[in-house]
């Protein structure tokens, strides 16, 4: 078994509203100078029979929505 | 004998009844349609109803656009099957690749909850026929997630063709690019929408009739056309 590290963020062009709340509520802690955009993380267990294809293929069918969002997939 | 549309439920779906209720107002007869089997039951056109289908994990609409009914909707579709999506419903046709464009979080991160005017933009798809273009109506939206997003270039070719099929007038409730509401598929079968025509159907629960122009509009649309 592996463990695969599938990271999904929303594109550069793309509104990160979620993001920006949390921007916003750092300051509230006294925090300034921060800018937060916000995404997923997912961690995979992975059989050793499963190819790197197959991760990215469903990184980008369905862990993140190409429309909307980029994705990483990472071997760790 | 009456025309059959299909009503899908998933779990967390709460709308189907409205929806199924909208469908009996307009003469025709709803069919449940559950979303475990791939079974479509031989209806006429299909509507995928709002609500918060899987809680909303992953994404809205994400999980619910791979249940075995909606491959049955995709490929019925293809044929040329009528298919509606309202709010969780136009999410889970966007999922599913039949509609283009996604839907994120409102703008102002708000849950908005309204009584909302729309313009008919295209008058000409299978649910909006019964409408003339330029039409305005008032219909509930009720979202946190309404916010259509495209690429540029498709928002560019969506606007050439006429597939904007309904637009936000009097105040965008949720930052939708262009002010879209609503968008259909090249061949103007497939349309989704955000607001809730289904709301709008009767004076004692929603602020208008107007809604049942959708849902009146497919069934001249398969009383005009030759059966499948």
């Amino acid at each position: 078994m592996a463990r695969v590290v599938v990271d999904v963020m929303p594109k550069p062009e793309i509104l990160d509203v979620q993001g920006q709340a949390v921007s916003r509520a750092l300051t509230r802690i006294g925090v300034s100078g921060i800018e937060v955009r916000q995404g997923k993380h997912f961690e995979l267990e992975v059989d050793d029979s499963v190819d790197d294809e197959t991760l990215h293929r469903i990184a980008g069918d369905l862990l993140a929505n190409p429309v909307i969002e980029d994705w990483t997939v990472t071997r760790v | 004998m009456s025309t059959r549309i299909g009503v899908i439920t998933f779990p967390g779906t709460l709308d189907d009844v409205d929806a199924s209720r909208a469908v009996r107002y307009a003469g025709a007869e709803p069919v449940a349609l559950w979303h475990g089997d791939h079974d479509l039951l031989a209806v006429d056109a299909v509507v995928v109803p709002g609500g918060f289908s899987y809680g909303d994990y992953l994404r809205a609409g994400a999980i619910a656009s791979l249940a075995p009914i909606m491959r049955e909707v995709v490929e019925g579709a293809a044929k040329g099957l009528p298919v509606l999506g309202i709010c969780n419903g136009f999410q889970i046709l966007c999922e599913a690749g039949l509609l283009p464009g996604a839907l994120t979080r409102n703008e102002k991160l708000h849950f908005v909850c309204r009584d909302q005017k729309l313009r008919v933009e295209n008058a000409e798809t299978a649910w909006t026929s019964g409408f003339t273009r330029g039409e305005e109506i008032l219909v509930p939206v009720k979202n946190a997630e309404g916010r259509f997003v495209a690429a540029p270039d498709t928002l560019t070719a969506l606007e050439a063709e006429g597939r904007v099929v309904f637009r936000y007038v009097g105040g965008n409730p949720n930052g939708s690019a262009a002010d879209i509401a609503g968008v259909t598929s090249e061949n103007g079968r497939v349309v989704g929408l955000m607001p809730h025509p289904e709301h709008a159907v009767d004076l004692l629960t929603g602020p208008s009739e107007q809604g049942l122009g959708l849902f009146s509009s497919v069934l001249g649309t398969l009383a005009g056309a030759p059966a499948a």
